[in-house]
């Protein structure tokens, strides 16, 4: 497999403090990768540098071959990365399809100024909102929906931007038992061609979901393997340890 | 009836000058809505289509729709430039924008009066509209009625566009959370812009529709600016429903209210306003009040217990 997103000591300090400390990353395509590590670890500066939300201090990020290090994150989103937020991000004023439209427009290759064009992506995100599970909420405004719905709208958005590469910042975060069970349903079914790369403190979704799994600790990935590897790694065991002897002291 | 018969003529201008107001109104609110610019300059975009309509009008359609692509088109270069003018200061915050903006008013206050004169001038309207027709006896200006229907089409119209098509809802998106919008692939600045240019077009478009009802004059850009402010305040910012509303409300004190209290004139508008503001407060203000005797009732009880 070929990588399709290439992180080169990437650093980002925020004054003295170091969120992020020369990281290596490399995403295969069609990945299932997931970040994981203890609370302020870099996972989530990482993840918004990637998709440009956060401008790194130095290094280098390529996706499919182009250095992005730089781009805008419209520009990114454009080129093929698409991300969710930890607090779903929706817009509650407007109706579940509009959200879903919105983030279809600039993908979409049907035009959007012909009636049959708009047709097509209007059944396109309304298959999309199925496979998400909010069928019949079309014309909910996306304010009312419950934590669950809106995460699952906000992944919705997403995916309706045809993405390359998925950044899942804590899909599963607040999200109740059953909810995780349609998220991993919904994540298992995609195409392989997204990769997706995964935020997640839920130990057991990374378990169910991952395939590669990189542990980050001080801003730094502290080495990357298979979710059996991953477990039986001292060094992971000691960044996690050595966490809870801390929260146990505090 | 007698009452409604003598008041019918102040009460429809009302409603002339409340929907001249909104579309004025509208691009303020929808500029402050989607960028946070709260745009000081925009009555002086409003007096440059007005003064564009007298200037170029002679009383003919085809100098009237030239007057509008005119000025709409005047009016859009402004709200581009405005977009670029602020660009700078746009993490600083409003006081900072609308300092900027309070300052190209009156360098574009200057402009228009070193360009058009001082004088008011007077604005031809086609001869079709010159006319008046009988509504329940009374003689009212063609050019008005044909005015308010205009002007409904044009609301009708922005509502569609902004509650109803995706770009009103990444209009709405970029309010509520640019940084989402940028991860749909959409430029928030774009947008942004974008918002301006529309907000821009409307008001020079308004500017010269409205010429023959509020007459281009060295007062008028900054009249129009303190009524499209009241309307935006009243009708809460960034809600283009409230805006209309809100418009109706003020030209209706302008006009019905003048004929009923003349005493009170000068007076009506601001304490309109006043009222308005106390009334929604009422709302926001008294739910907070009753949440904070709730923590200290529960701060007391706590006390009470940890002395026993």
């Amino acid at each position: 497999m070929t990588d399709l997103l290439t992180v080169t000591e990437l650093t980002r300090s925020y004054g003295s403090f170091v969120a992020l400390d020369r990281a290596d990353l490399t995403v295969a395509e069609g990945a299932r990768h997931a970040l994981i590590g203890p609370n302020g670890a870099g996972k989530t500066t990482l993840l918004n540098l990637i998709a440009g939300t956060d401008l790194a201090t130095s290094g280098r990020i390529a996706f499919a071959g182009r250095d992005i290090t730089w781009q805008r994150p419209h520009r990114r989103s454009r080129g093929g990365i698409a991300r969710t937020f930890q607090h779903p991000s929706v817009v509650p004023v407007a109706t579940v399809l509009d959200n879903v439209l919105l983030g279809a427009w600039h993908h979409h290759t049907a035009a959007p100024w012909r009636r049959a064009g708009r047709r097509r992506i209007a059944d396109d995100c309304r298959a999309i909102l199925e496979t998400v599970g909010l069928t019949g909420l079309e014309h909910r405004q996306a304010g009312e929906l419950s934590h669950g719905r809106r995460r699952m709208l906000d992944l919705a958005v997403a995916l309706a931007g045809r993405p390359r590469l998925l950044l899942l910042d804590e899909p599963a975060a607040g999200l109740t038992d059953a909810d995780v069970t349609v998220l991993l349903a919904v994540l298992r079914d995609l195409s392989d061609d997204v990769a997706v790369l995964l935020v997640e403190h839920n130990l057991d979704v990374v378990a169910a979901f991952a395939r590669t799994v990189t542990v980050l600790h001080h801003g730094r990935p502290l080495v990357t393997g298979t979710p059996a590897e991953i477990q039986a790694d001292p060094a992971v065991r000691e960044a996690y340890l050595g966490r809870r002897k801390v929260a146990e002291t505090a | 009836m007698d009452w409604l018969d003598a008041h019918l003529i102040p009460a429809l201008d009302g409603v002339a000058y409340g929907m001249l107001l909104f579309v004025v109104a509208a691009g303020l609110t929808l500029a402050f809505g989607s960028g946070g610019v709260l745009n000081l300059a925009h009555g002086t975009v409003y007096a440059m289509g007005a003064y564009i309509a007298a200037d170029i009008g002679d009383g003919s359609w085809g100098m009237l729709v030239l007057a509008l692509a005119v000025g709409a088109a005047a009016g859009a270069t402004s709200g581009g430039v405005l977009a670029v003018a602020v660009a700078p200061v746009a993490r600083r915050g409003h006081l900072d924008q609308a300092l900027l903006t309070f300052g190209i008013a009156l360098v574009g206050g200057d402009m228009l009066v070193s360009y058009f004169g001082a004088d008011q001038r007077q604005v031809a309207v086609p001869k079709a509209l010159e006319d008046s027709v009988t509504i329940a006896g009374h003689q009212y200006p063609t050019y008005r009625l044909a005015f308010i229907g205009v002007a409904a089409l044009l609301a009708g119209l922005g509502y569609w566009l902004l509650v109803r098509s995706t770009a009103g809802a990444a209009v709405r998106a970029t309010t509520d959370d640019p940084e989402m919008v940028a991860a749909l692939g959409l430029s928030p600045r774009v947008v942004h812009t974008a918002t301006l240019v529309v907000a821009g077009a409307l008001a020079g478009g308004a500017g010269v529709l409205g010429a023959p009802i509020i007459t281009p004059s060295p007062e008028t850009a900054d009249t129009v600016m303190l009524w499209s402010l009241i309307i935006v305040v009243v009708g809460r910012l960034g809600s283009v429903l409230g805006a209309l509303f809100a418009a109706i409300a003020v030209g209706e004190v302008q006009t019905l209210g003048v004929v009923l209290a003349p005493d009170l004139a000068p007076y009506l508008l601001f304490g309109a306003m006043g009222i308005a503001l106390l009334v929604r407060s009422g709302s926001g203000i008294l739910p907070e009040f009753a949440a904070r005797a709730r923590v200290l009732a529960t701060r007391a009880r706590a006390l009470k217990g940890g002395g026993a």
